[in-house]
Formats: C-alpha cells, structure tokens, sequence
C-alpha cells in the first residue's frame, strides 16, 4: 500500500510509484533529505525547474502512536542555498500516510502566470488550475472547503508564496480546516511558488491506518509511550497551560531573551507577552479563546491554543514563543494582542514568522520601519500581501532585509535568522546555529533543555565547556525524531523518561516487524545528517559558513556581559563522524 | 534586608496576590544564612513544585544562600521551543 506520487508541474503527469529501494524503510526529514540529496542537483537555481519540493509524513504517521502525524517539507532552501526541512502539524501529514503515500514529489515549474492545485485521494491525483489564486490562505482554505468539502485537508501558500519571497512558508489546516500550522522555514513555501503549485487538497476517504507486523506489541509500546509523555510535567501539563510562550519569562530572568536587535538579553516588558498573561487573557476573555488545543489528530500535549480578541473573537492561535520573541522583545513591542495580530498575518499572508519577524527589527536598527512602532509594522506587514518594495523586503527575510538597510548586527546563519535565545547566553544553541546544515534553526538541536531548562541534564549556559557534545547528541536525536514523524516537544519527554525512547523504537519495530536498537536511532540520524551536510558541500556551502555572525564574538550581551567565544576550530567538532 | 522572588506559572498559585510585573520583595533580616529552599518555604512554595531556582540569573542550587538585594526566581519544570 505504501508508494510516492509524483507530480511534474510541466507535463501536469501524476504517477503513483512503487518506493524504490533505496528509499525503504526512511520517512519524514530522512525521507525527504535523501530524496533531495538524491534527485536535486546541488548547484540548481532554487526558485527553478530542476529543484524538487518533497512532501513526506513520518514513519509513525497514521498509527495510533501519540503526537506522530506530522509532515516534512524538503527541498532545496531559496534563503540558504543549502538543503531544507522544514516540518509541520496540522492534518494533511495523516491524512497522506493514511492514503499510504509515503512523499509526493513535485518537480519542474508550470508556465510562468498559471497556477494550479494538486487533488490528491485514495486511487487517484490530477493538477487542475487553481480556484483560488491570488488569495491568502485562510481566504484560500474558505473557499477550497467549499469546494471540496470538510472532510479534506489543505496543504496552501499565500501571496507571499506567490511572490516567490525567500521567507515564504507552507500552510497546513488544522483540526478545525484553518491554515494555521505552518512549514515556516527556508523560504519553502516559495518554492512552491515557483512551480505555479497554489494548494493541495488531500482527500483522506478510504484511507486506512498502516498495518502493524505485531499489533498487540505496537499497543502496547504505544500505552508506554503516551504514558511517558503524561508523566512528564511538560508534555503533561505546561504545554497545554501556557503554549511554548512559557519560554519568555524564563529566558528574559536567565538573560538570554534577545532585545532590541540583540542588543540585550532582557526585555522590561517581557511580562506582558508572557505565556503566565497569555493563558490568563485567554481564561478572562472566554469566547472562541482556548487554552489546551491540539493541532493534529492524535496530539496528547495540545501546546496550540487559540487567543481571542476583547471581544471573545478569535485573533489566532497562541503565538509560540518565537514569533512573541521576535515581533516583540526583538522589536521593543509588549502589546500581546498586537503580536497575535501579526501571527495571524503571517499565517494568512505565508510567511515564517521567525525570519520576517526578525527582518522587521533589523529594518528598525538600520533605519526603515521606526523603532518599536507596532503602526508602522502593521503597515509593513501588509505589505508583504500588497507586494510592496518593503513588503517584498521584509518577506524575503532577515538577511536580505540587513542588506538592503545597511545594518551591521544582522543575525543570521547560513541566511536564515536566528531565533528566540541569544547564543552569548545559551551558548549550547549557538553551536547549533552555527553547525545545523539548515541554517540558524533553534530545533535542529535545542541545547536551550540543558542550558536553560535543566531538562536531560545540566550545562552552564555562559561556560563553553560541554556545549558541542550537547549541541551533537541533539542534532543526531532531532534528525530521528523528525524521520519519525514525532511532535519535536516529545522530546522533553525522551530525555528525561528512561521508557520514552525505547517505547519509540518499540513502535518501530512492532510496525515494520524491524529489529532495531537505541543505537541504531543514533546511526539513523548520524545518516541524516551526514547526507544533509554532503548536500551542502556539493552546492558550495562549506566548513566556513559553521560560524555566527561577528558581532555575537565582538559585543558583550548584559546582563551576564559575555561574549560567543567557542571558536571555529571547536565547532568543527560538532560532527566528529563526518571526515 | 530583603530579596525580590520572581515566580512562573503554576508557583504564583501559591501565592495570594502575587504581582507578576513587580515581583514580590521579602524581608529576610529576620533569617540569617537563608537558603533558596528555605525562602521558598517561608514564602508557601512546597519544595515539590521547583525544579529551576535563578539567583540573580545564574542557576543555582537549593542550597544557595541568599543575600541582601538578591533576585531570586523559582521555575517549575517549563518547555517550549
């Protein structure tokens, strides 16, 4: 049952395909990096015929394994030149493994100016042209579920998808068919542009979930691996409380709450865009607000609630913590119903939140949008939908944004902004930025647990020491777990529940009928990533671009007054397996 | 002689009227030689609800003995990303 689609934008041909050998037994990120790295060449233009946008769920999609239905987007990256995955929620990645269609590969461009939409169910997939373009998502989505019904799932961009702007992403409905779960990273979503590709629609009927090798062995590793996730006081209980915004207060008192353009790592009105006032808003507000929300079939820790306007209306779902961060702190704003408001801009209009809102806060330094204005962003913003000469700048991210205003603090990697934790402070997450073939990207390998949150052990966040080998074993851990299709916030439960990995792998073996061993997930990602940073070799990116920008060694961040001082030699190390 | 305690999440629970903008400031001349873990139990906090103590923004143990002027925050176990 299990086969790719593969869908030529120039020809309009869908062919449903046995998986090849080469590709058994890999799903998710490892799924569509191997793809990629297979079938891509590595010094293509991205915005061209020859790059390939790979969509592809995990590998316990469509079981009944908790948090498990999430999808990977994978191409090559517009804004890093480098390879990309980018995952995401919602409910097209279940509805695709439920259909057993393990990636769909788009490939080639349509004729410049057309536009067309992919109708994808159980026996059958054709292009046809799109009935919505020129439309945003959630007016795109509206009228695709008119069109199609609600029982489908819709994969969209908006108009900065359209565009082609490098900091575009891809819309996932959600539960409840809003485009609010997102493929925000790497400009992904322009890609898909650039093959005149609008929508997905993804009709699940008929759909079935995967035959198990031992189903009473799968049941039962499933049980131990929810129960691991419900003993853990996050996946448990915080996330759904306070969403990931949680974050702001413990990373302003630790002083890595990157302020003003990175400037400082505490921000005085860090309160009032807190996860503590965000659940307590949403709790005296009542209407269409709700605290605790899943945004996939499956999700037991349900972080996604929805924030409502004064008037119970809703305004979007909670902000996670990155886009409070960068459209706030990052930008001088605690007006936490204006920062919604940009989320849910950014949602409609398809835009990563990190690196727009990132942009936005460089444009202030440099001079382009007036410091800590949430006016004038709001105009900026739209923008980006009106196709703009700002908008266009600013939805084509951080890096270009520093360009274009002459800033000198433009914090990126690879291209690709930096999020929430400034790398002076949580020095483990700057060897991930630096390192990750991704570009700055805090989920490649979230050393904030150990530094921060005391969560699979200890590491001084200001000291050097132990930092590699932090940022090392979470790369490898993270590329696995995004193969299998696993919500990455399982992890807080992985590294502090001796039952939680092993329950994993349980699942895995009892699905496949596979025998594998905790070590082989660490060969798996080692896999991974190896690939990955291969790609980036082949297309120019090499050893040098594993570094943080100058400044972040330059500047003293108060208040612990330290510098980035883990040396390029040192980050060499971070993957010691790769010659 | 006084600290300023910073609470998260669930611990403001417990306590009443607890200013989240401002904090709360406890006078602690009567204490000589307070830990983290004692001033958390005279100010209500159980013991079992902390899993990060910040003193003036570095973590620090439960033992930690605070000093005049001191910020002291206690966490939960939180997580995001």
């Amino acid at each position: 049952m299990f086969r790719f689609l593969r869908v030529n934008m120039a020809t309009k041909s869908c062919v449903f395909e046995e998986i090849p050998a080469e590709y058994a037994g890999l799903g998710g990120r490892g799924l569509t990096s191997t793809i990629v790295a297979r079938e891509v060449d590595p010094l293509c233009t991205p915005l061209g015929p020859h790059n390939k946008l790979v969509f592809a769920p995990g590998l316990l999609g469509a079981t009944n394994s908790p948090n498990g239905n999430r999808i990977s987007v994978g191409c090559k990256s517009p804004l890093t030149e480098g390879i990309k995955e980018s995952n995401s929620g919602g409910q097209p990645g279940g509805h695709l493994a439920k259909l057993g269609i393990m990636a769909i590969i788009v490939e080639e461009m349509a004729t410049e100016g057309e536009w067309w939409q992919l109708e994808v169910s159980k026996d059958s997939a054709r292009l046809v042209p799109s009935t919505v373009a020129g439309l945003n998502n959630f007016a795109a989505v509206e009228k695709l579920v008119e069109q199609y019904g609600k029982g489908c799932s819709y994969v969209s961009i908006g108009r900065a998808g359209e565009f082609k702007l490098t900091a575009a992403s891809i819309a996932f409905t959600d539960r409840e068919l809003r485009p609010m779960r997102h493929a925000g990273r790497g400009g992904v979503g322009a890609v898909m542009g650039s093959k005149g590709l609008k929508a997905i629609i993804i009709n699940p009927e008929g759909g079935k979930n995967h035959p198990l090798a031992d189903e009473a062995a799968f049941r039962d590793a499933s049980k131990r691996f929810a129960k691991a996730l419900m003993d853990h006081p996050v996946t448990g209980k915080g996330l759904a409380e306070y969403g990931t915004a949680v974050l702001v207060n413990i990373l302003h008192e630790a002083g890595g709450l990157p302020t003003r353009n990175f400037t400082s790592g505490q921000f005085e009105g860090h309160e009032n865009v807190s996860g503590e006032r965000m659940n307590q808003l949403t709790k005296e507000r009542g209407g269409e607000g709700a605290v605790a929300h899943g945004c996939m079939s499956g999700c037991i820790i349900r972080c996604s609630g929805l924030y409502p306007n004064k008037q119970g209306k809703l305004i979007s779902k909670w902000p996670e913590y990155e886009t409070l961060w960068c459209f706030g702190p990052h930008c001088g704003i605690d007006d936490l119903d204006l920062i919604a408001h940009f989320d849910h801009l950014c949602d409609d209009y398809g835009v990563d939140t990190i690196d727009v809102g990132v942009a936005i806060g460089v444009a202030m330094e440099g001079g382009g949008i007036p410091k800590g204005d949430g006016k004038a962003v709001l105009e900026a913003m739209h923008g980006i939908s009106e196709g703009t000469a700002l908008g266009r700048v600013i939805g084509c991210g951080t890096a270009t944004t520093g360009r274009v205003f002459g800033v000198r603090r433009v914090p990126c990697v690879k291209g690709q902004s930096l999020p929430a934790y400034d790398p002076r402070a949580v020095k483990g997450v700057g060897v991930t930025y630096a390192t990750t073939p991704m570009g700055a990207d805090h989920t490649a390998g979230y050393s904030v647990t150990a530094n921060i949150l005391s969560c699979g052990g200890v590491v001084d966040p200001l000291k050097k020491e132990g930092q590699i080998e932090l940022s090392r074993n979470l790369q490898i851990a993270t590329a696995s777990v995004d193969s299998v299709g696993l919500c990455l916030f399982t992890a807080f439960a992985i590294l502090d529940v001796a039952d939680a990995l092993p329950a994993i792998v349980d699942m895995l073996n009892a699905k496949f009928g596979w025998q594998l061993t905790g070590d082989d997930v660490v060969t798996l990602g080692q896999r991974i990533l190896s690939t990955e940073v291969d790609f980036n070799r082949r297309a120019g990116i090499t050893e040098a671009a594993d570094r943080l920008p100058d400044f972040f060694q330059d500047e003293e961040l108060p208040p612990h007054n330290t510098k980035f001082d883990i040396t390029h030699e040192e980050l060499k190390t971070t993957f010691n397996w790769i010659k | 002689m006084s600290v300023l305690v910073k609470l998260s999440t669930t611990l403001r629970d417990c306590v009443p009227g607890y200013d989240p903008v401002a904090g709360m400031e406890v006078d602690i001349s009567e204490h000589g030689g307070l830990s983290a873990e004692a001033l958390a139990a005279v100010i209500g906090i159980p013991r079992t609800e902390i899993k990060i103590v910040m003193v003036n923004g570095r973590q620090s143990a439960l033992s930690t003995v605070v000093r005049d002027g001191d910020r002291v925050a206690y966490f939960p176990a939180v997580g995001g990303g």
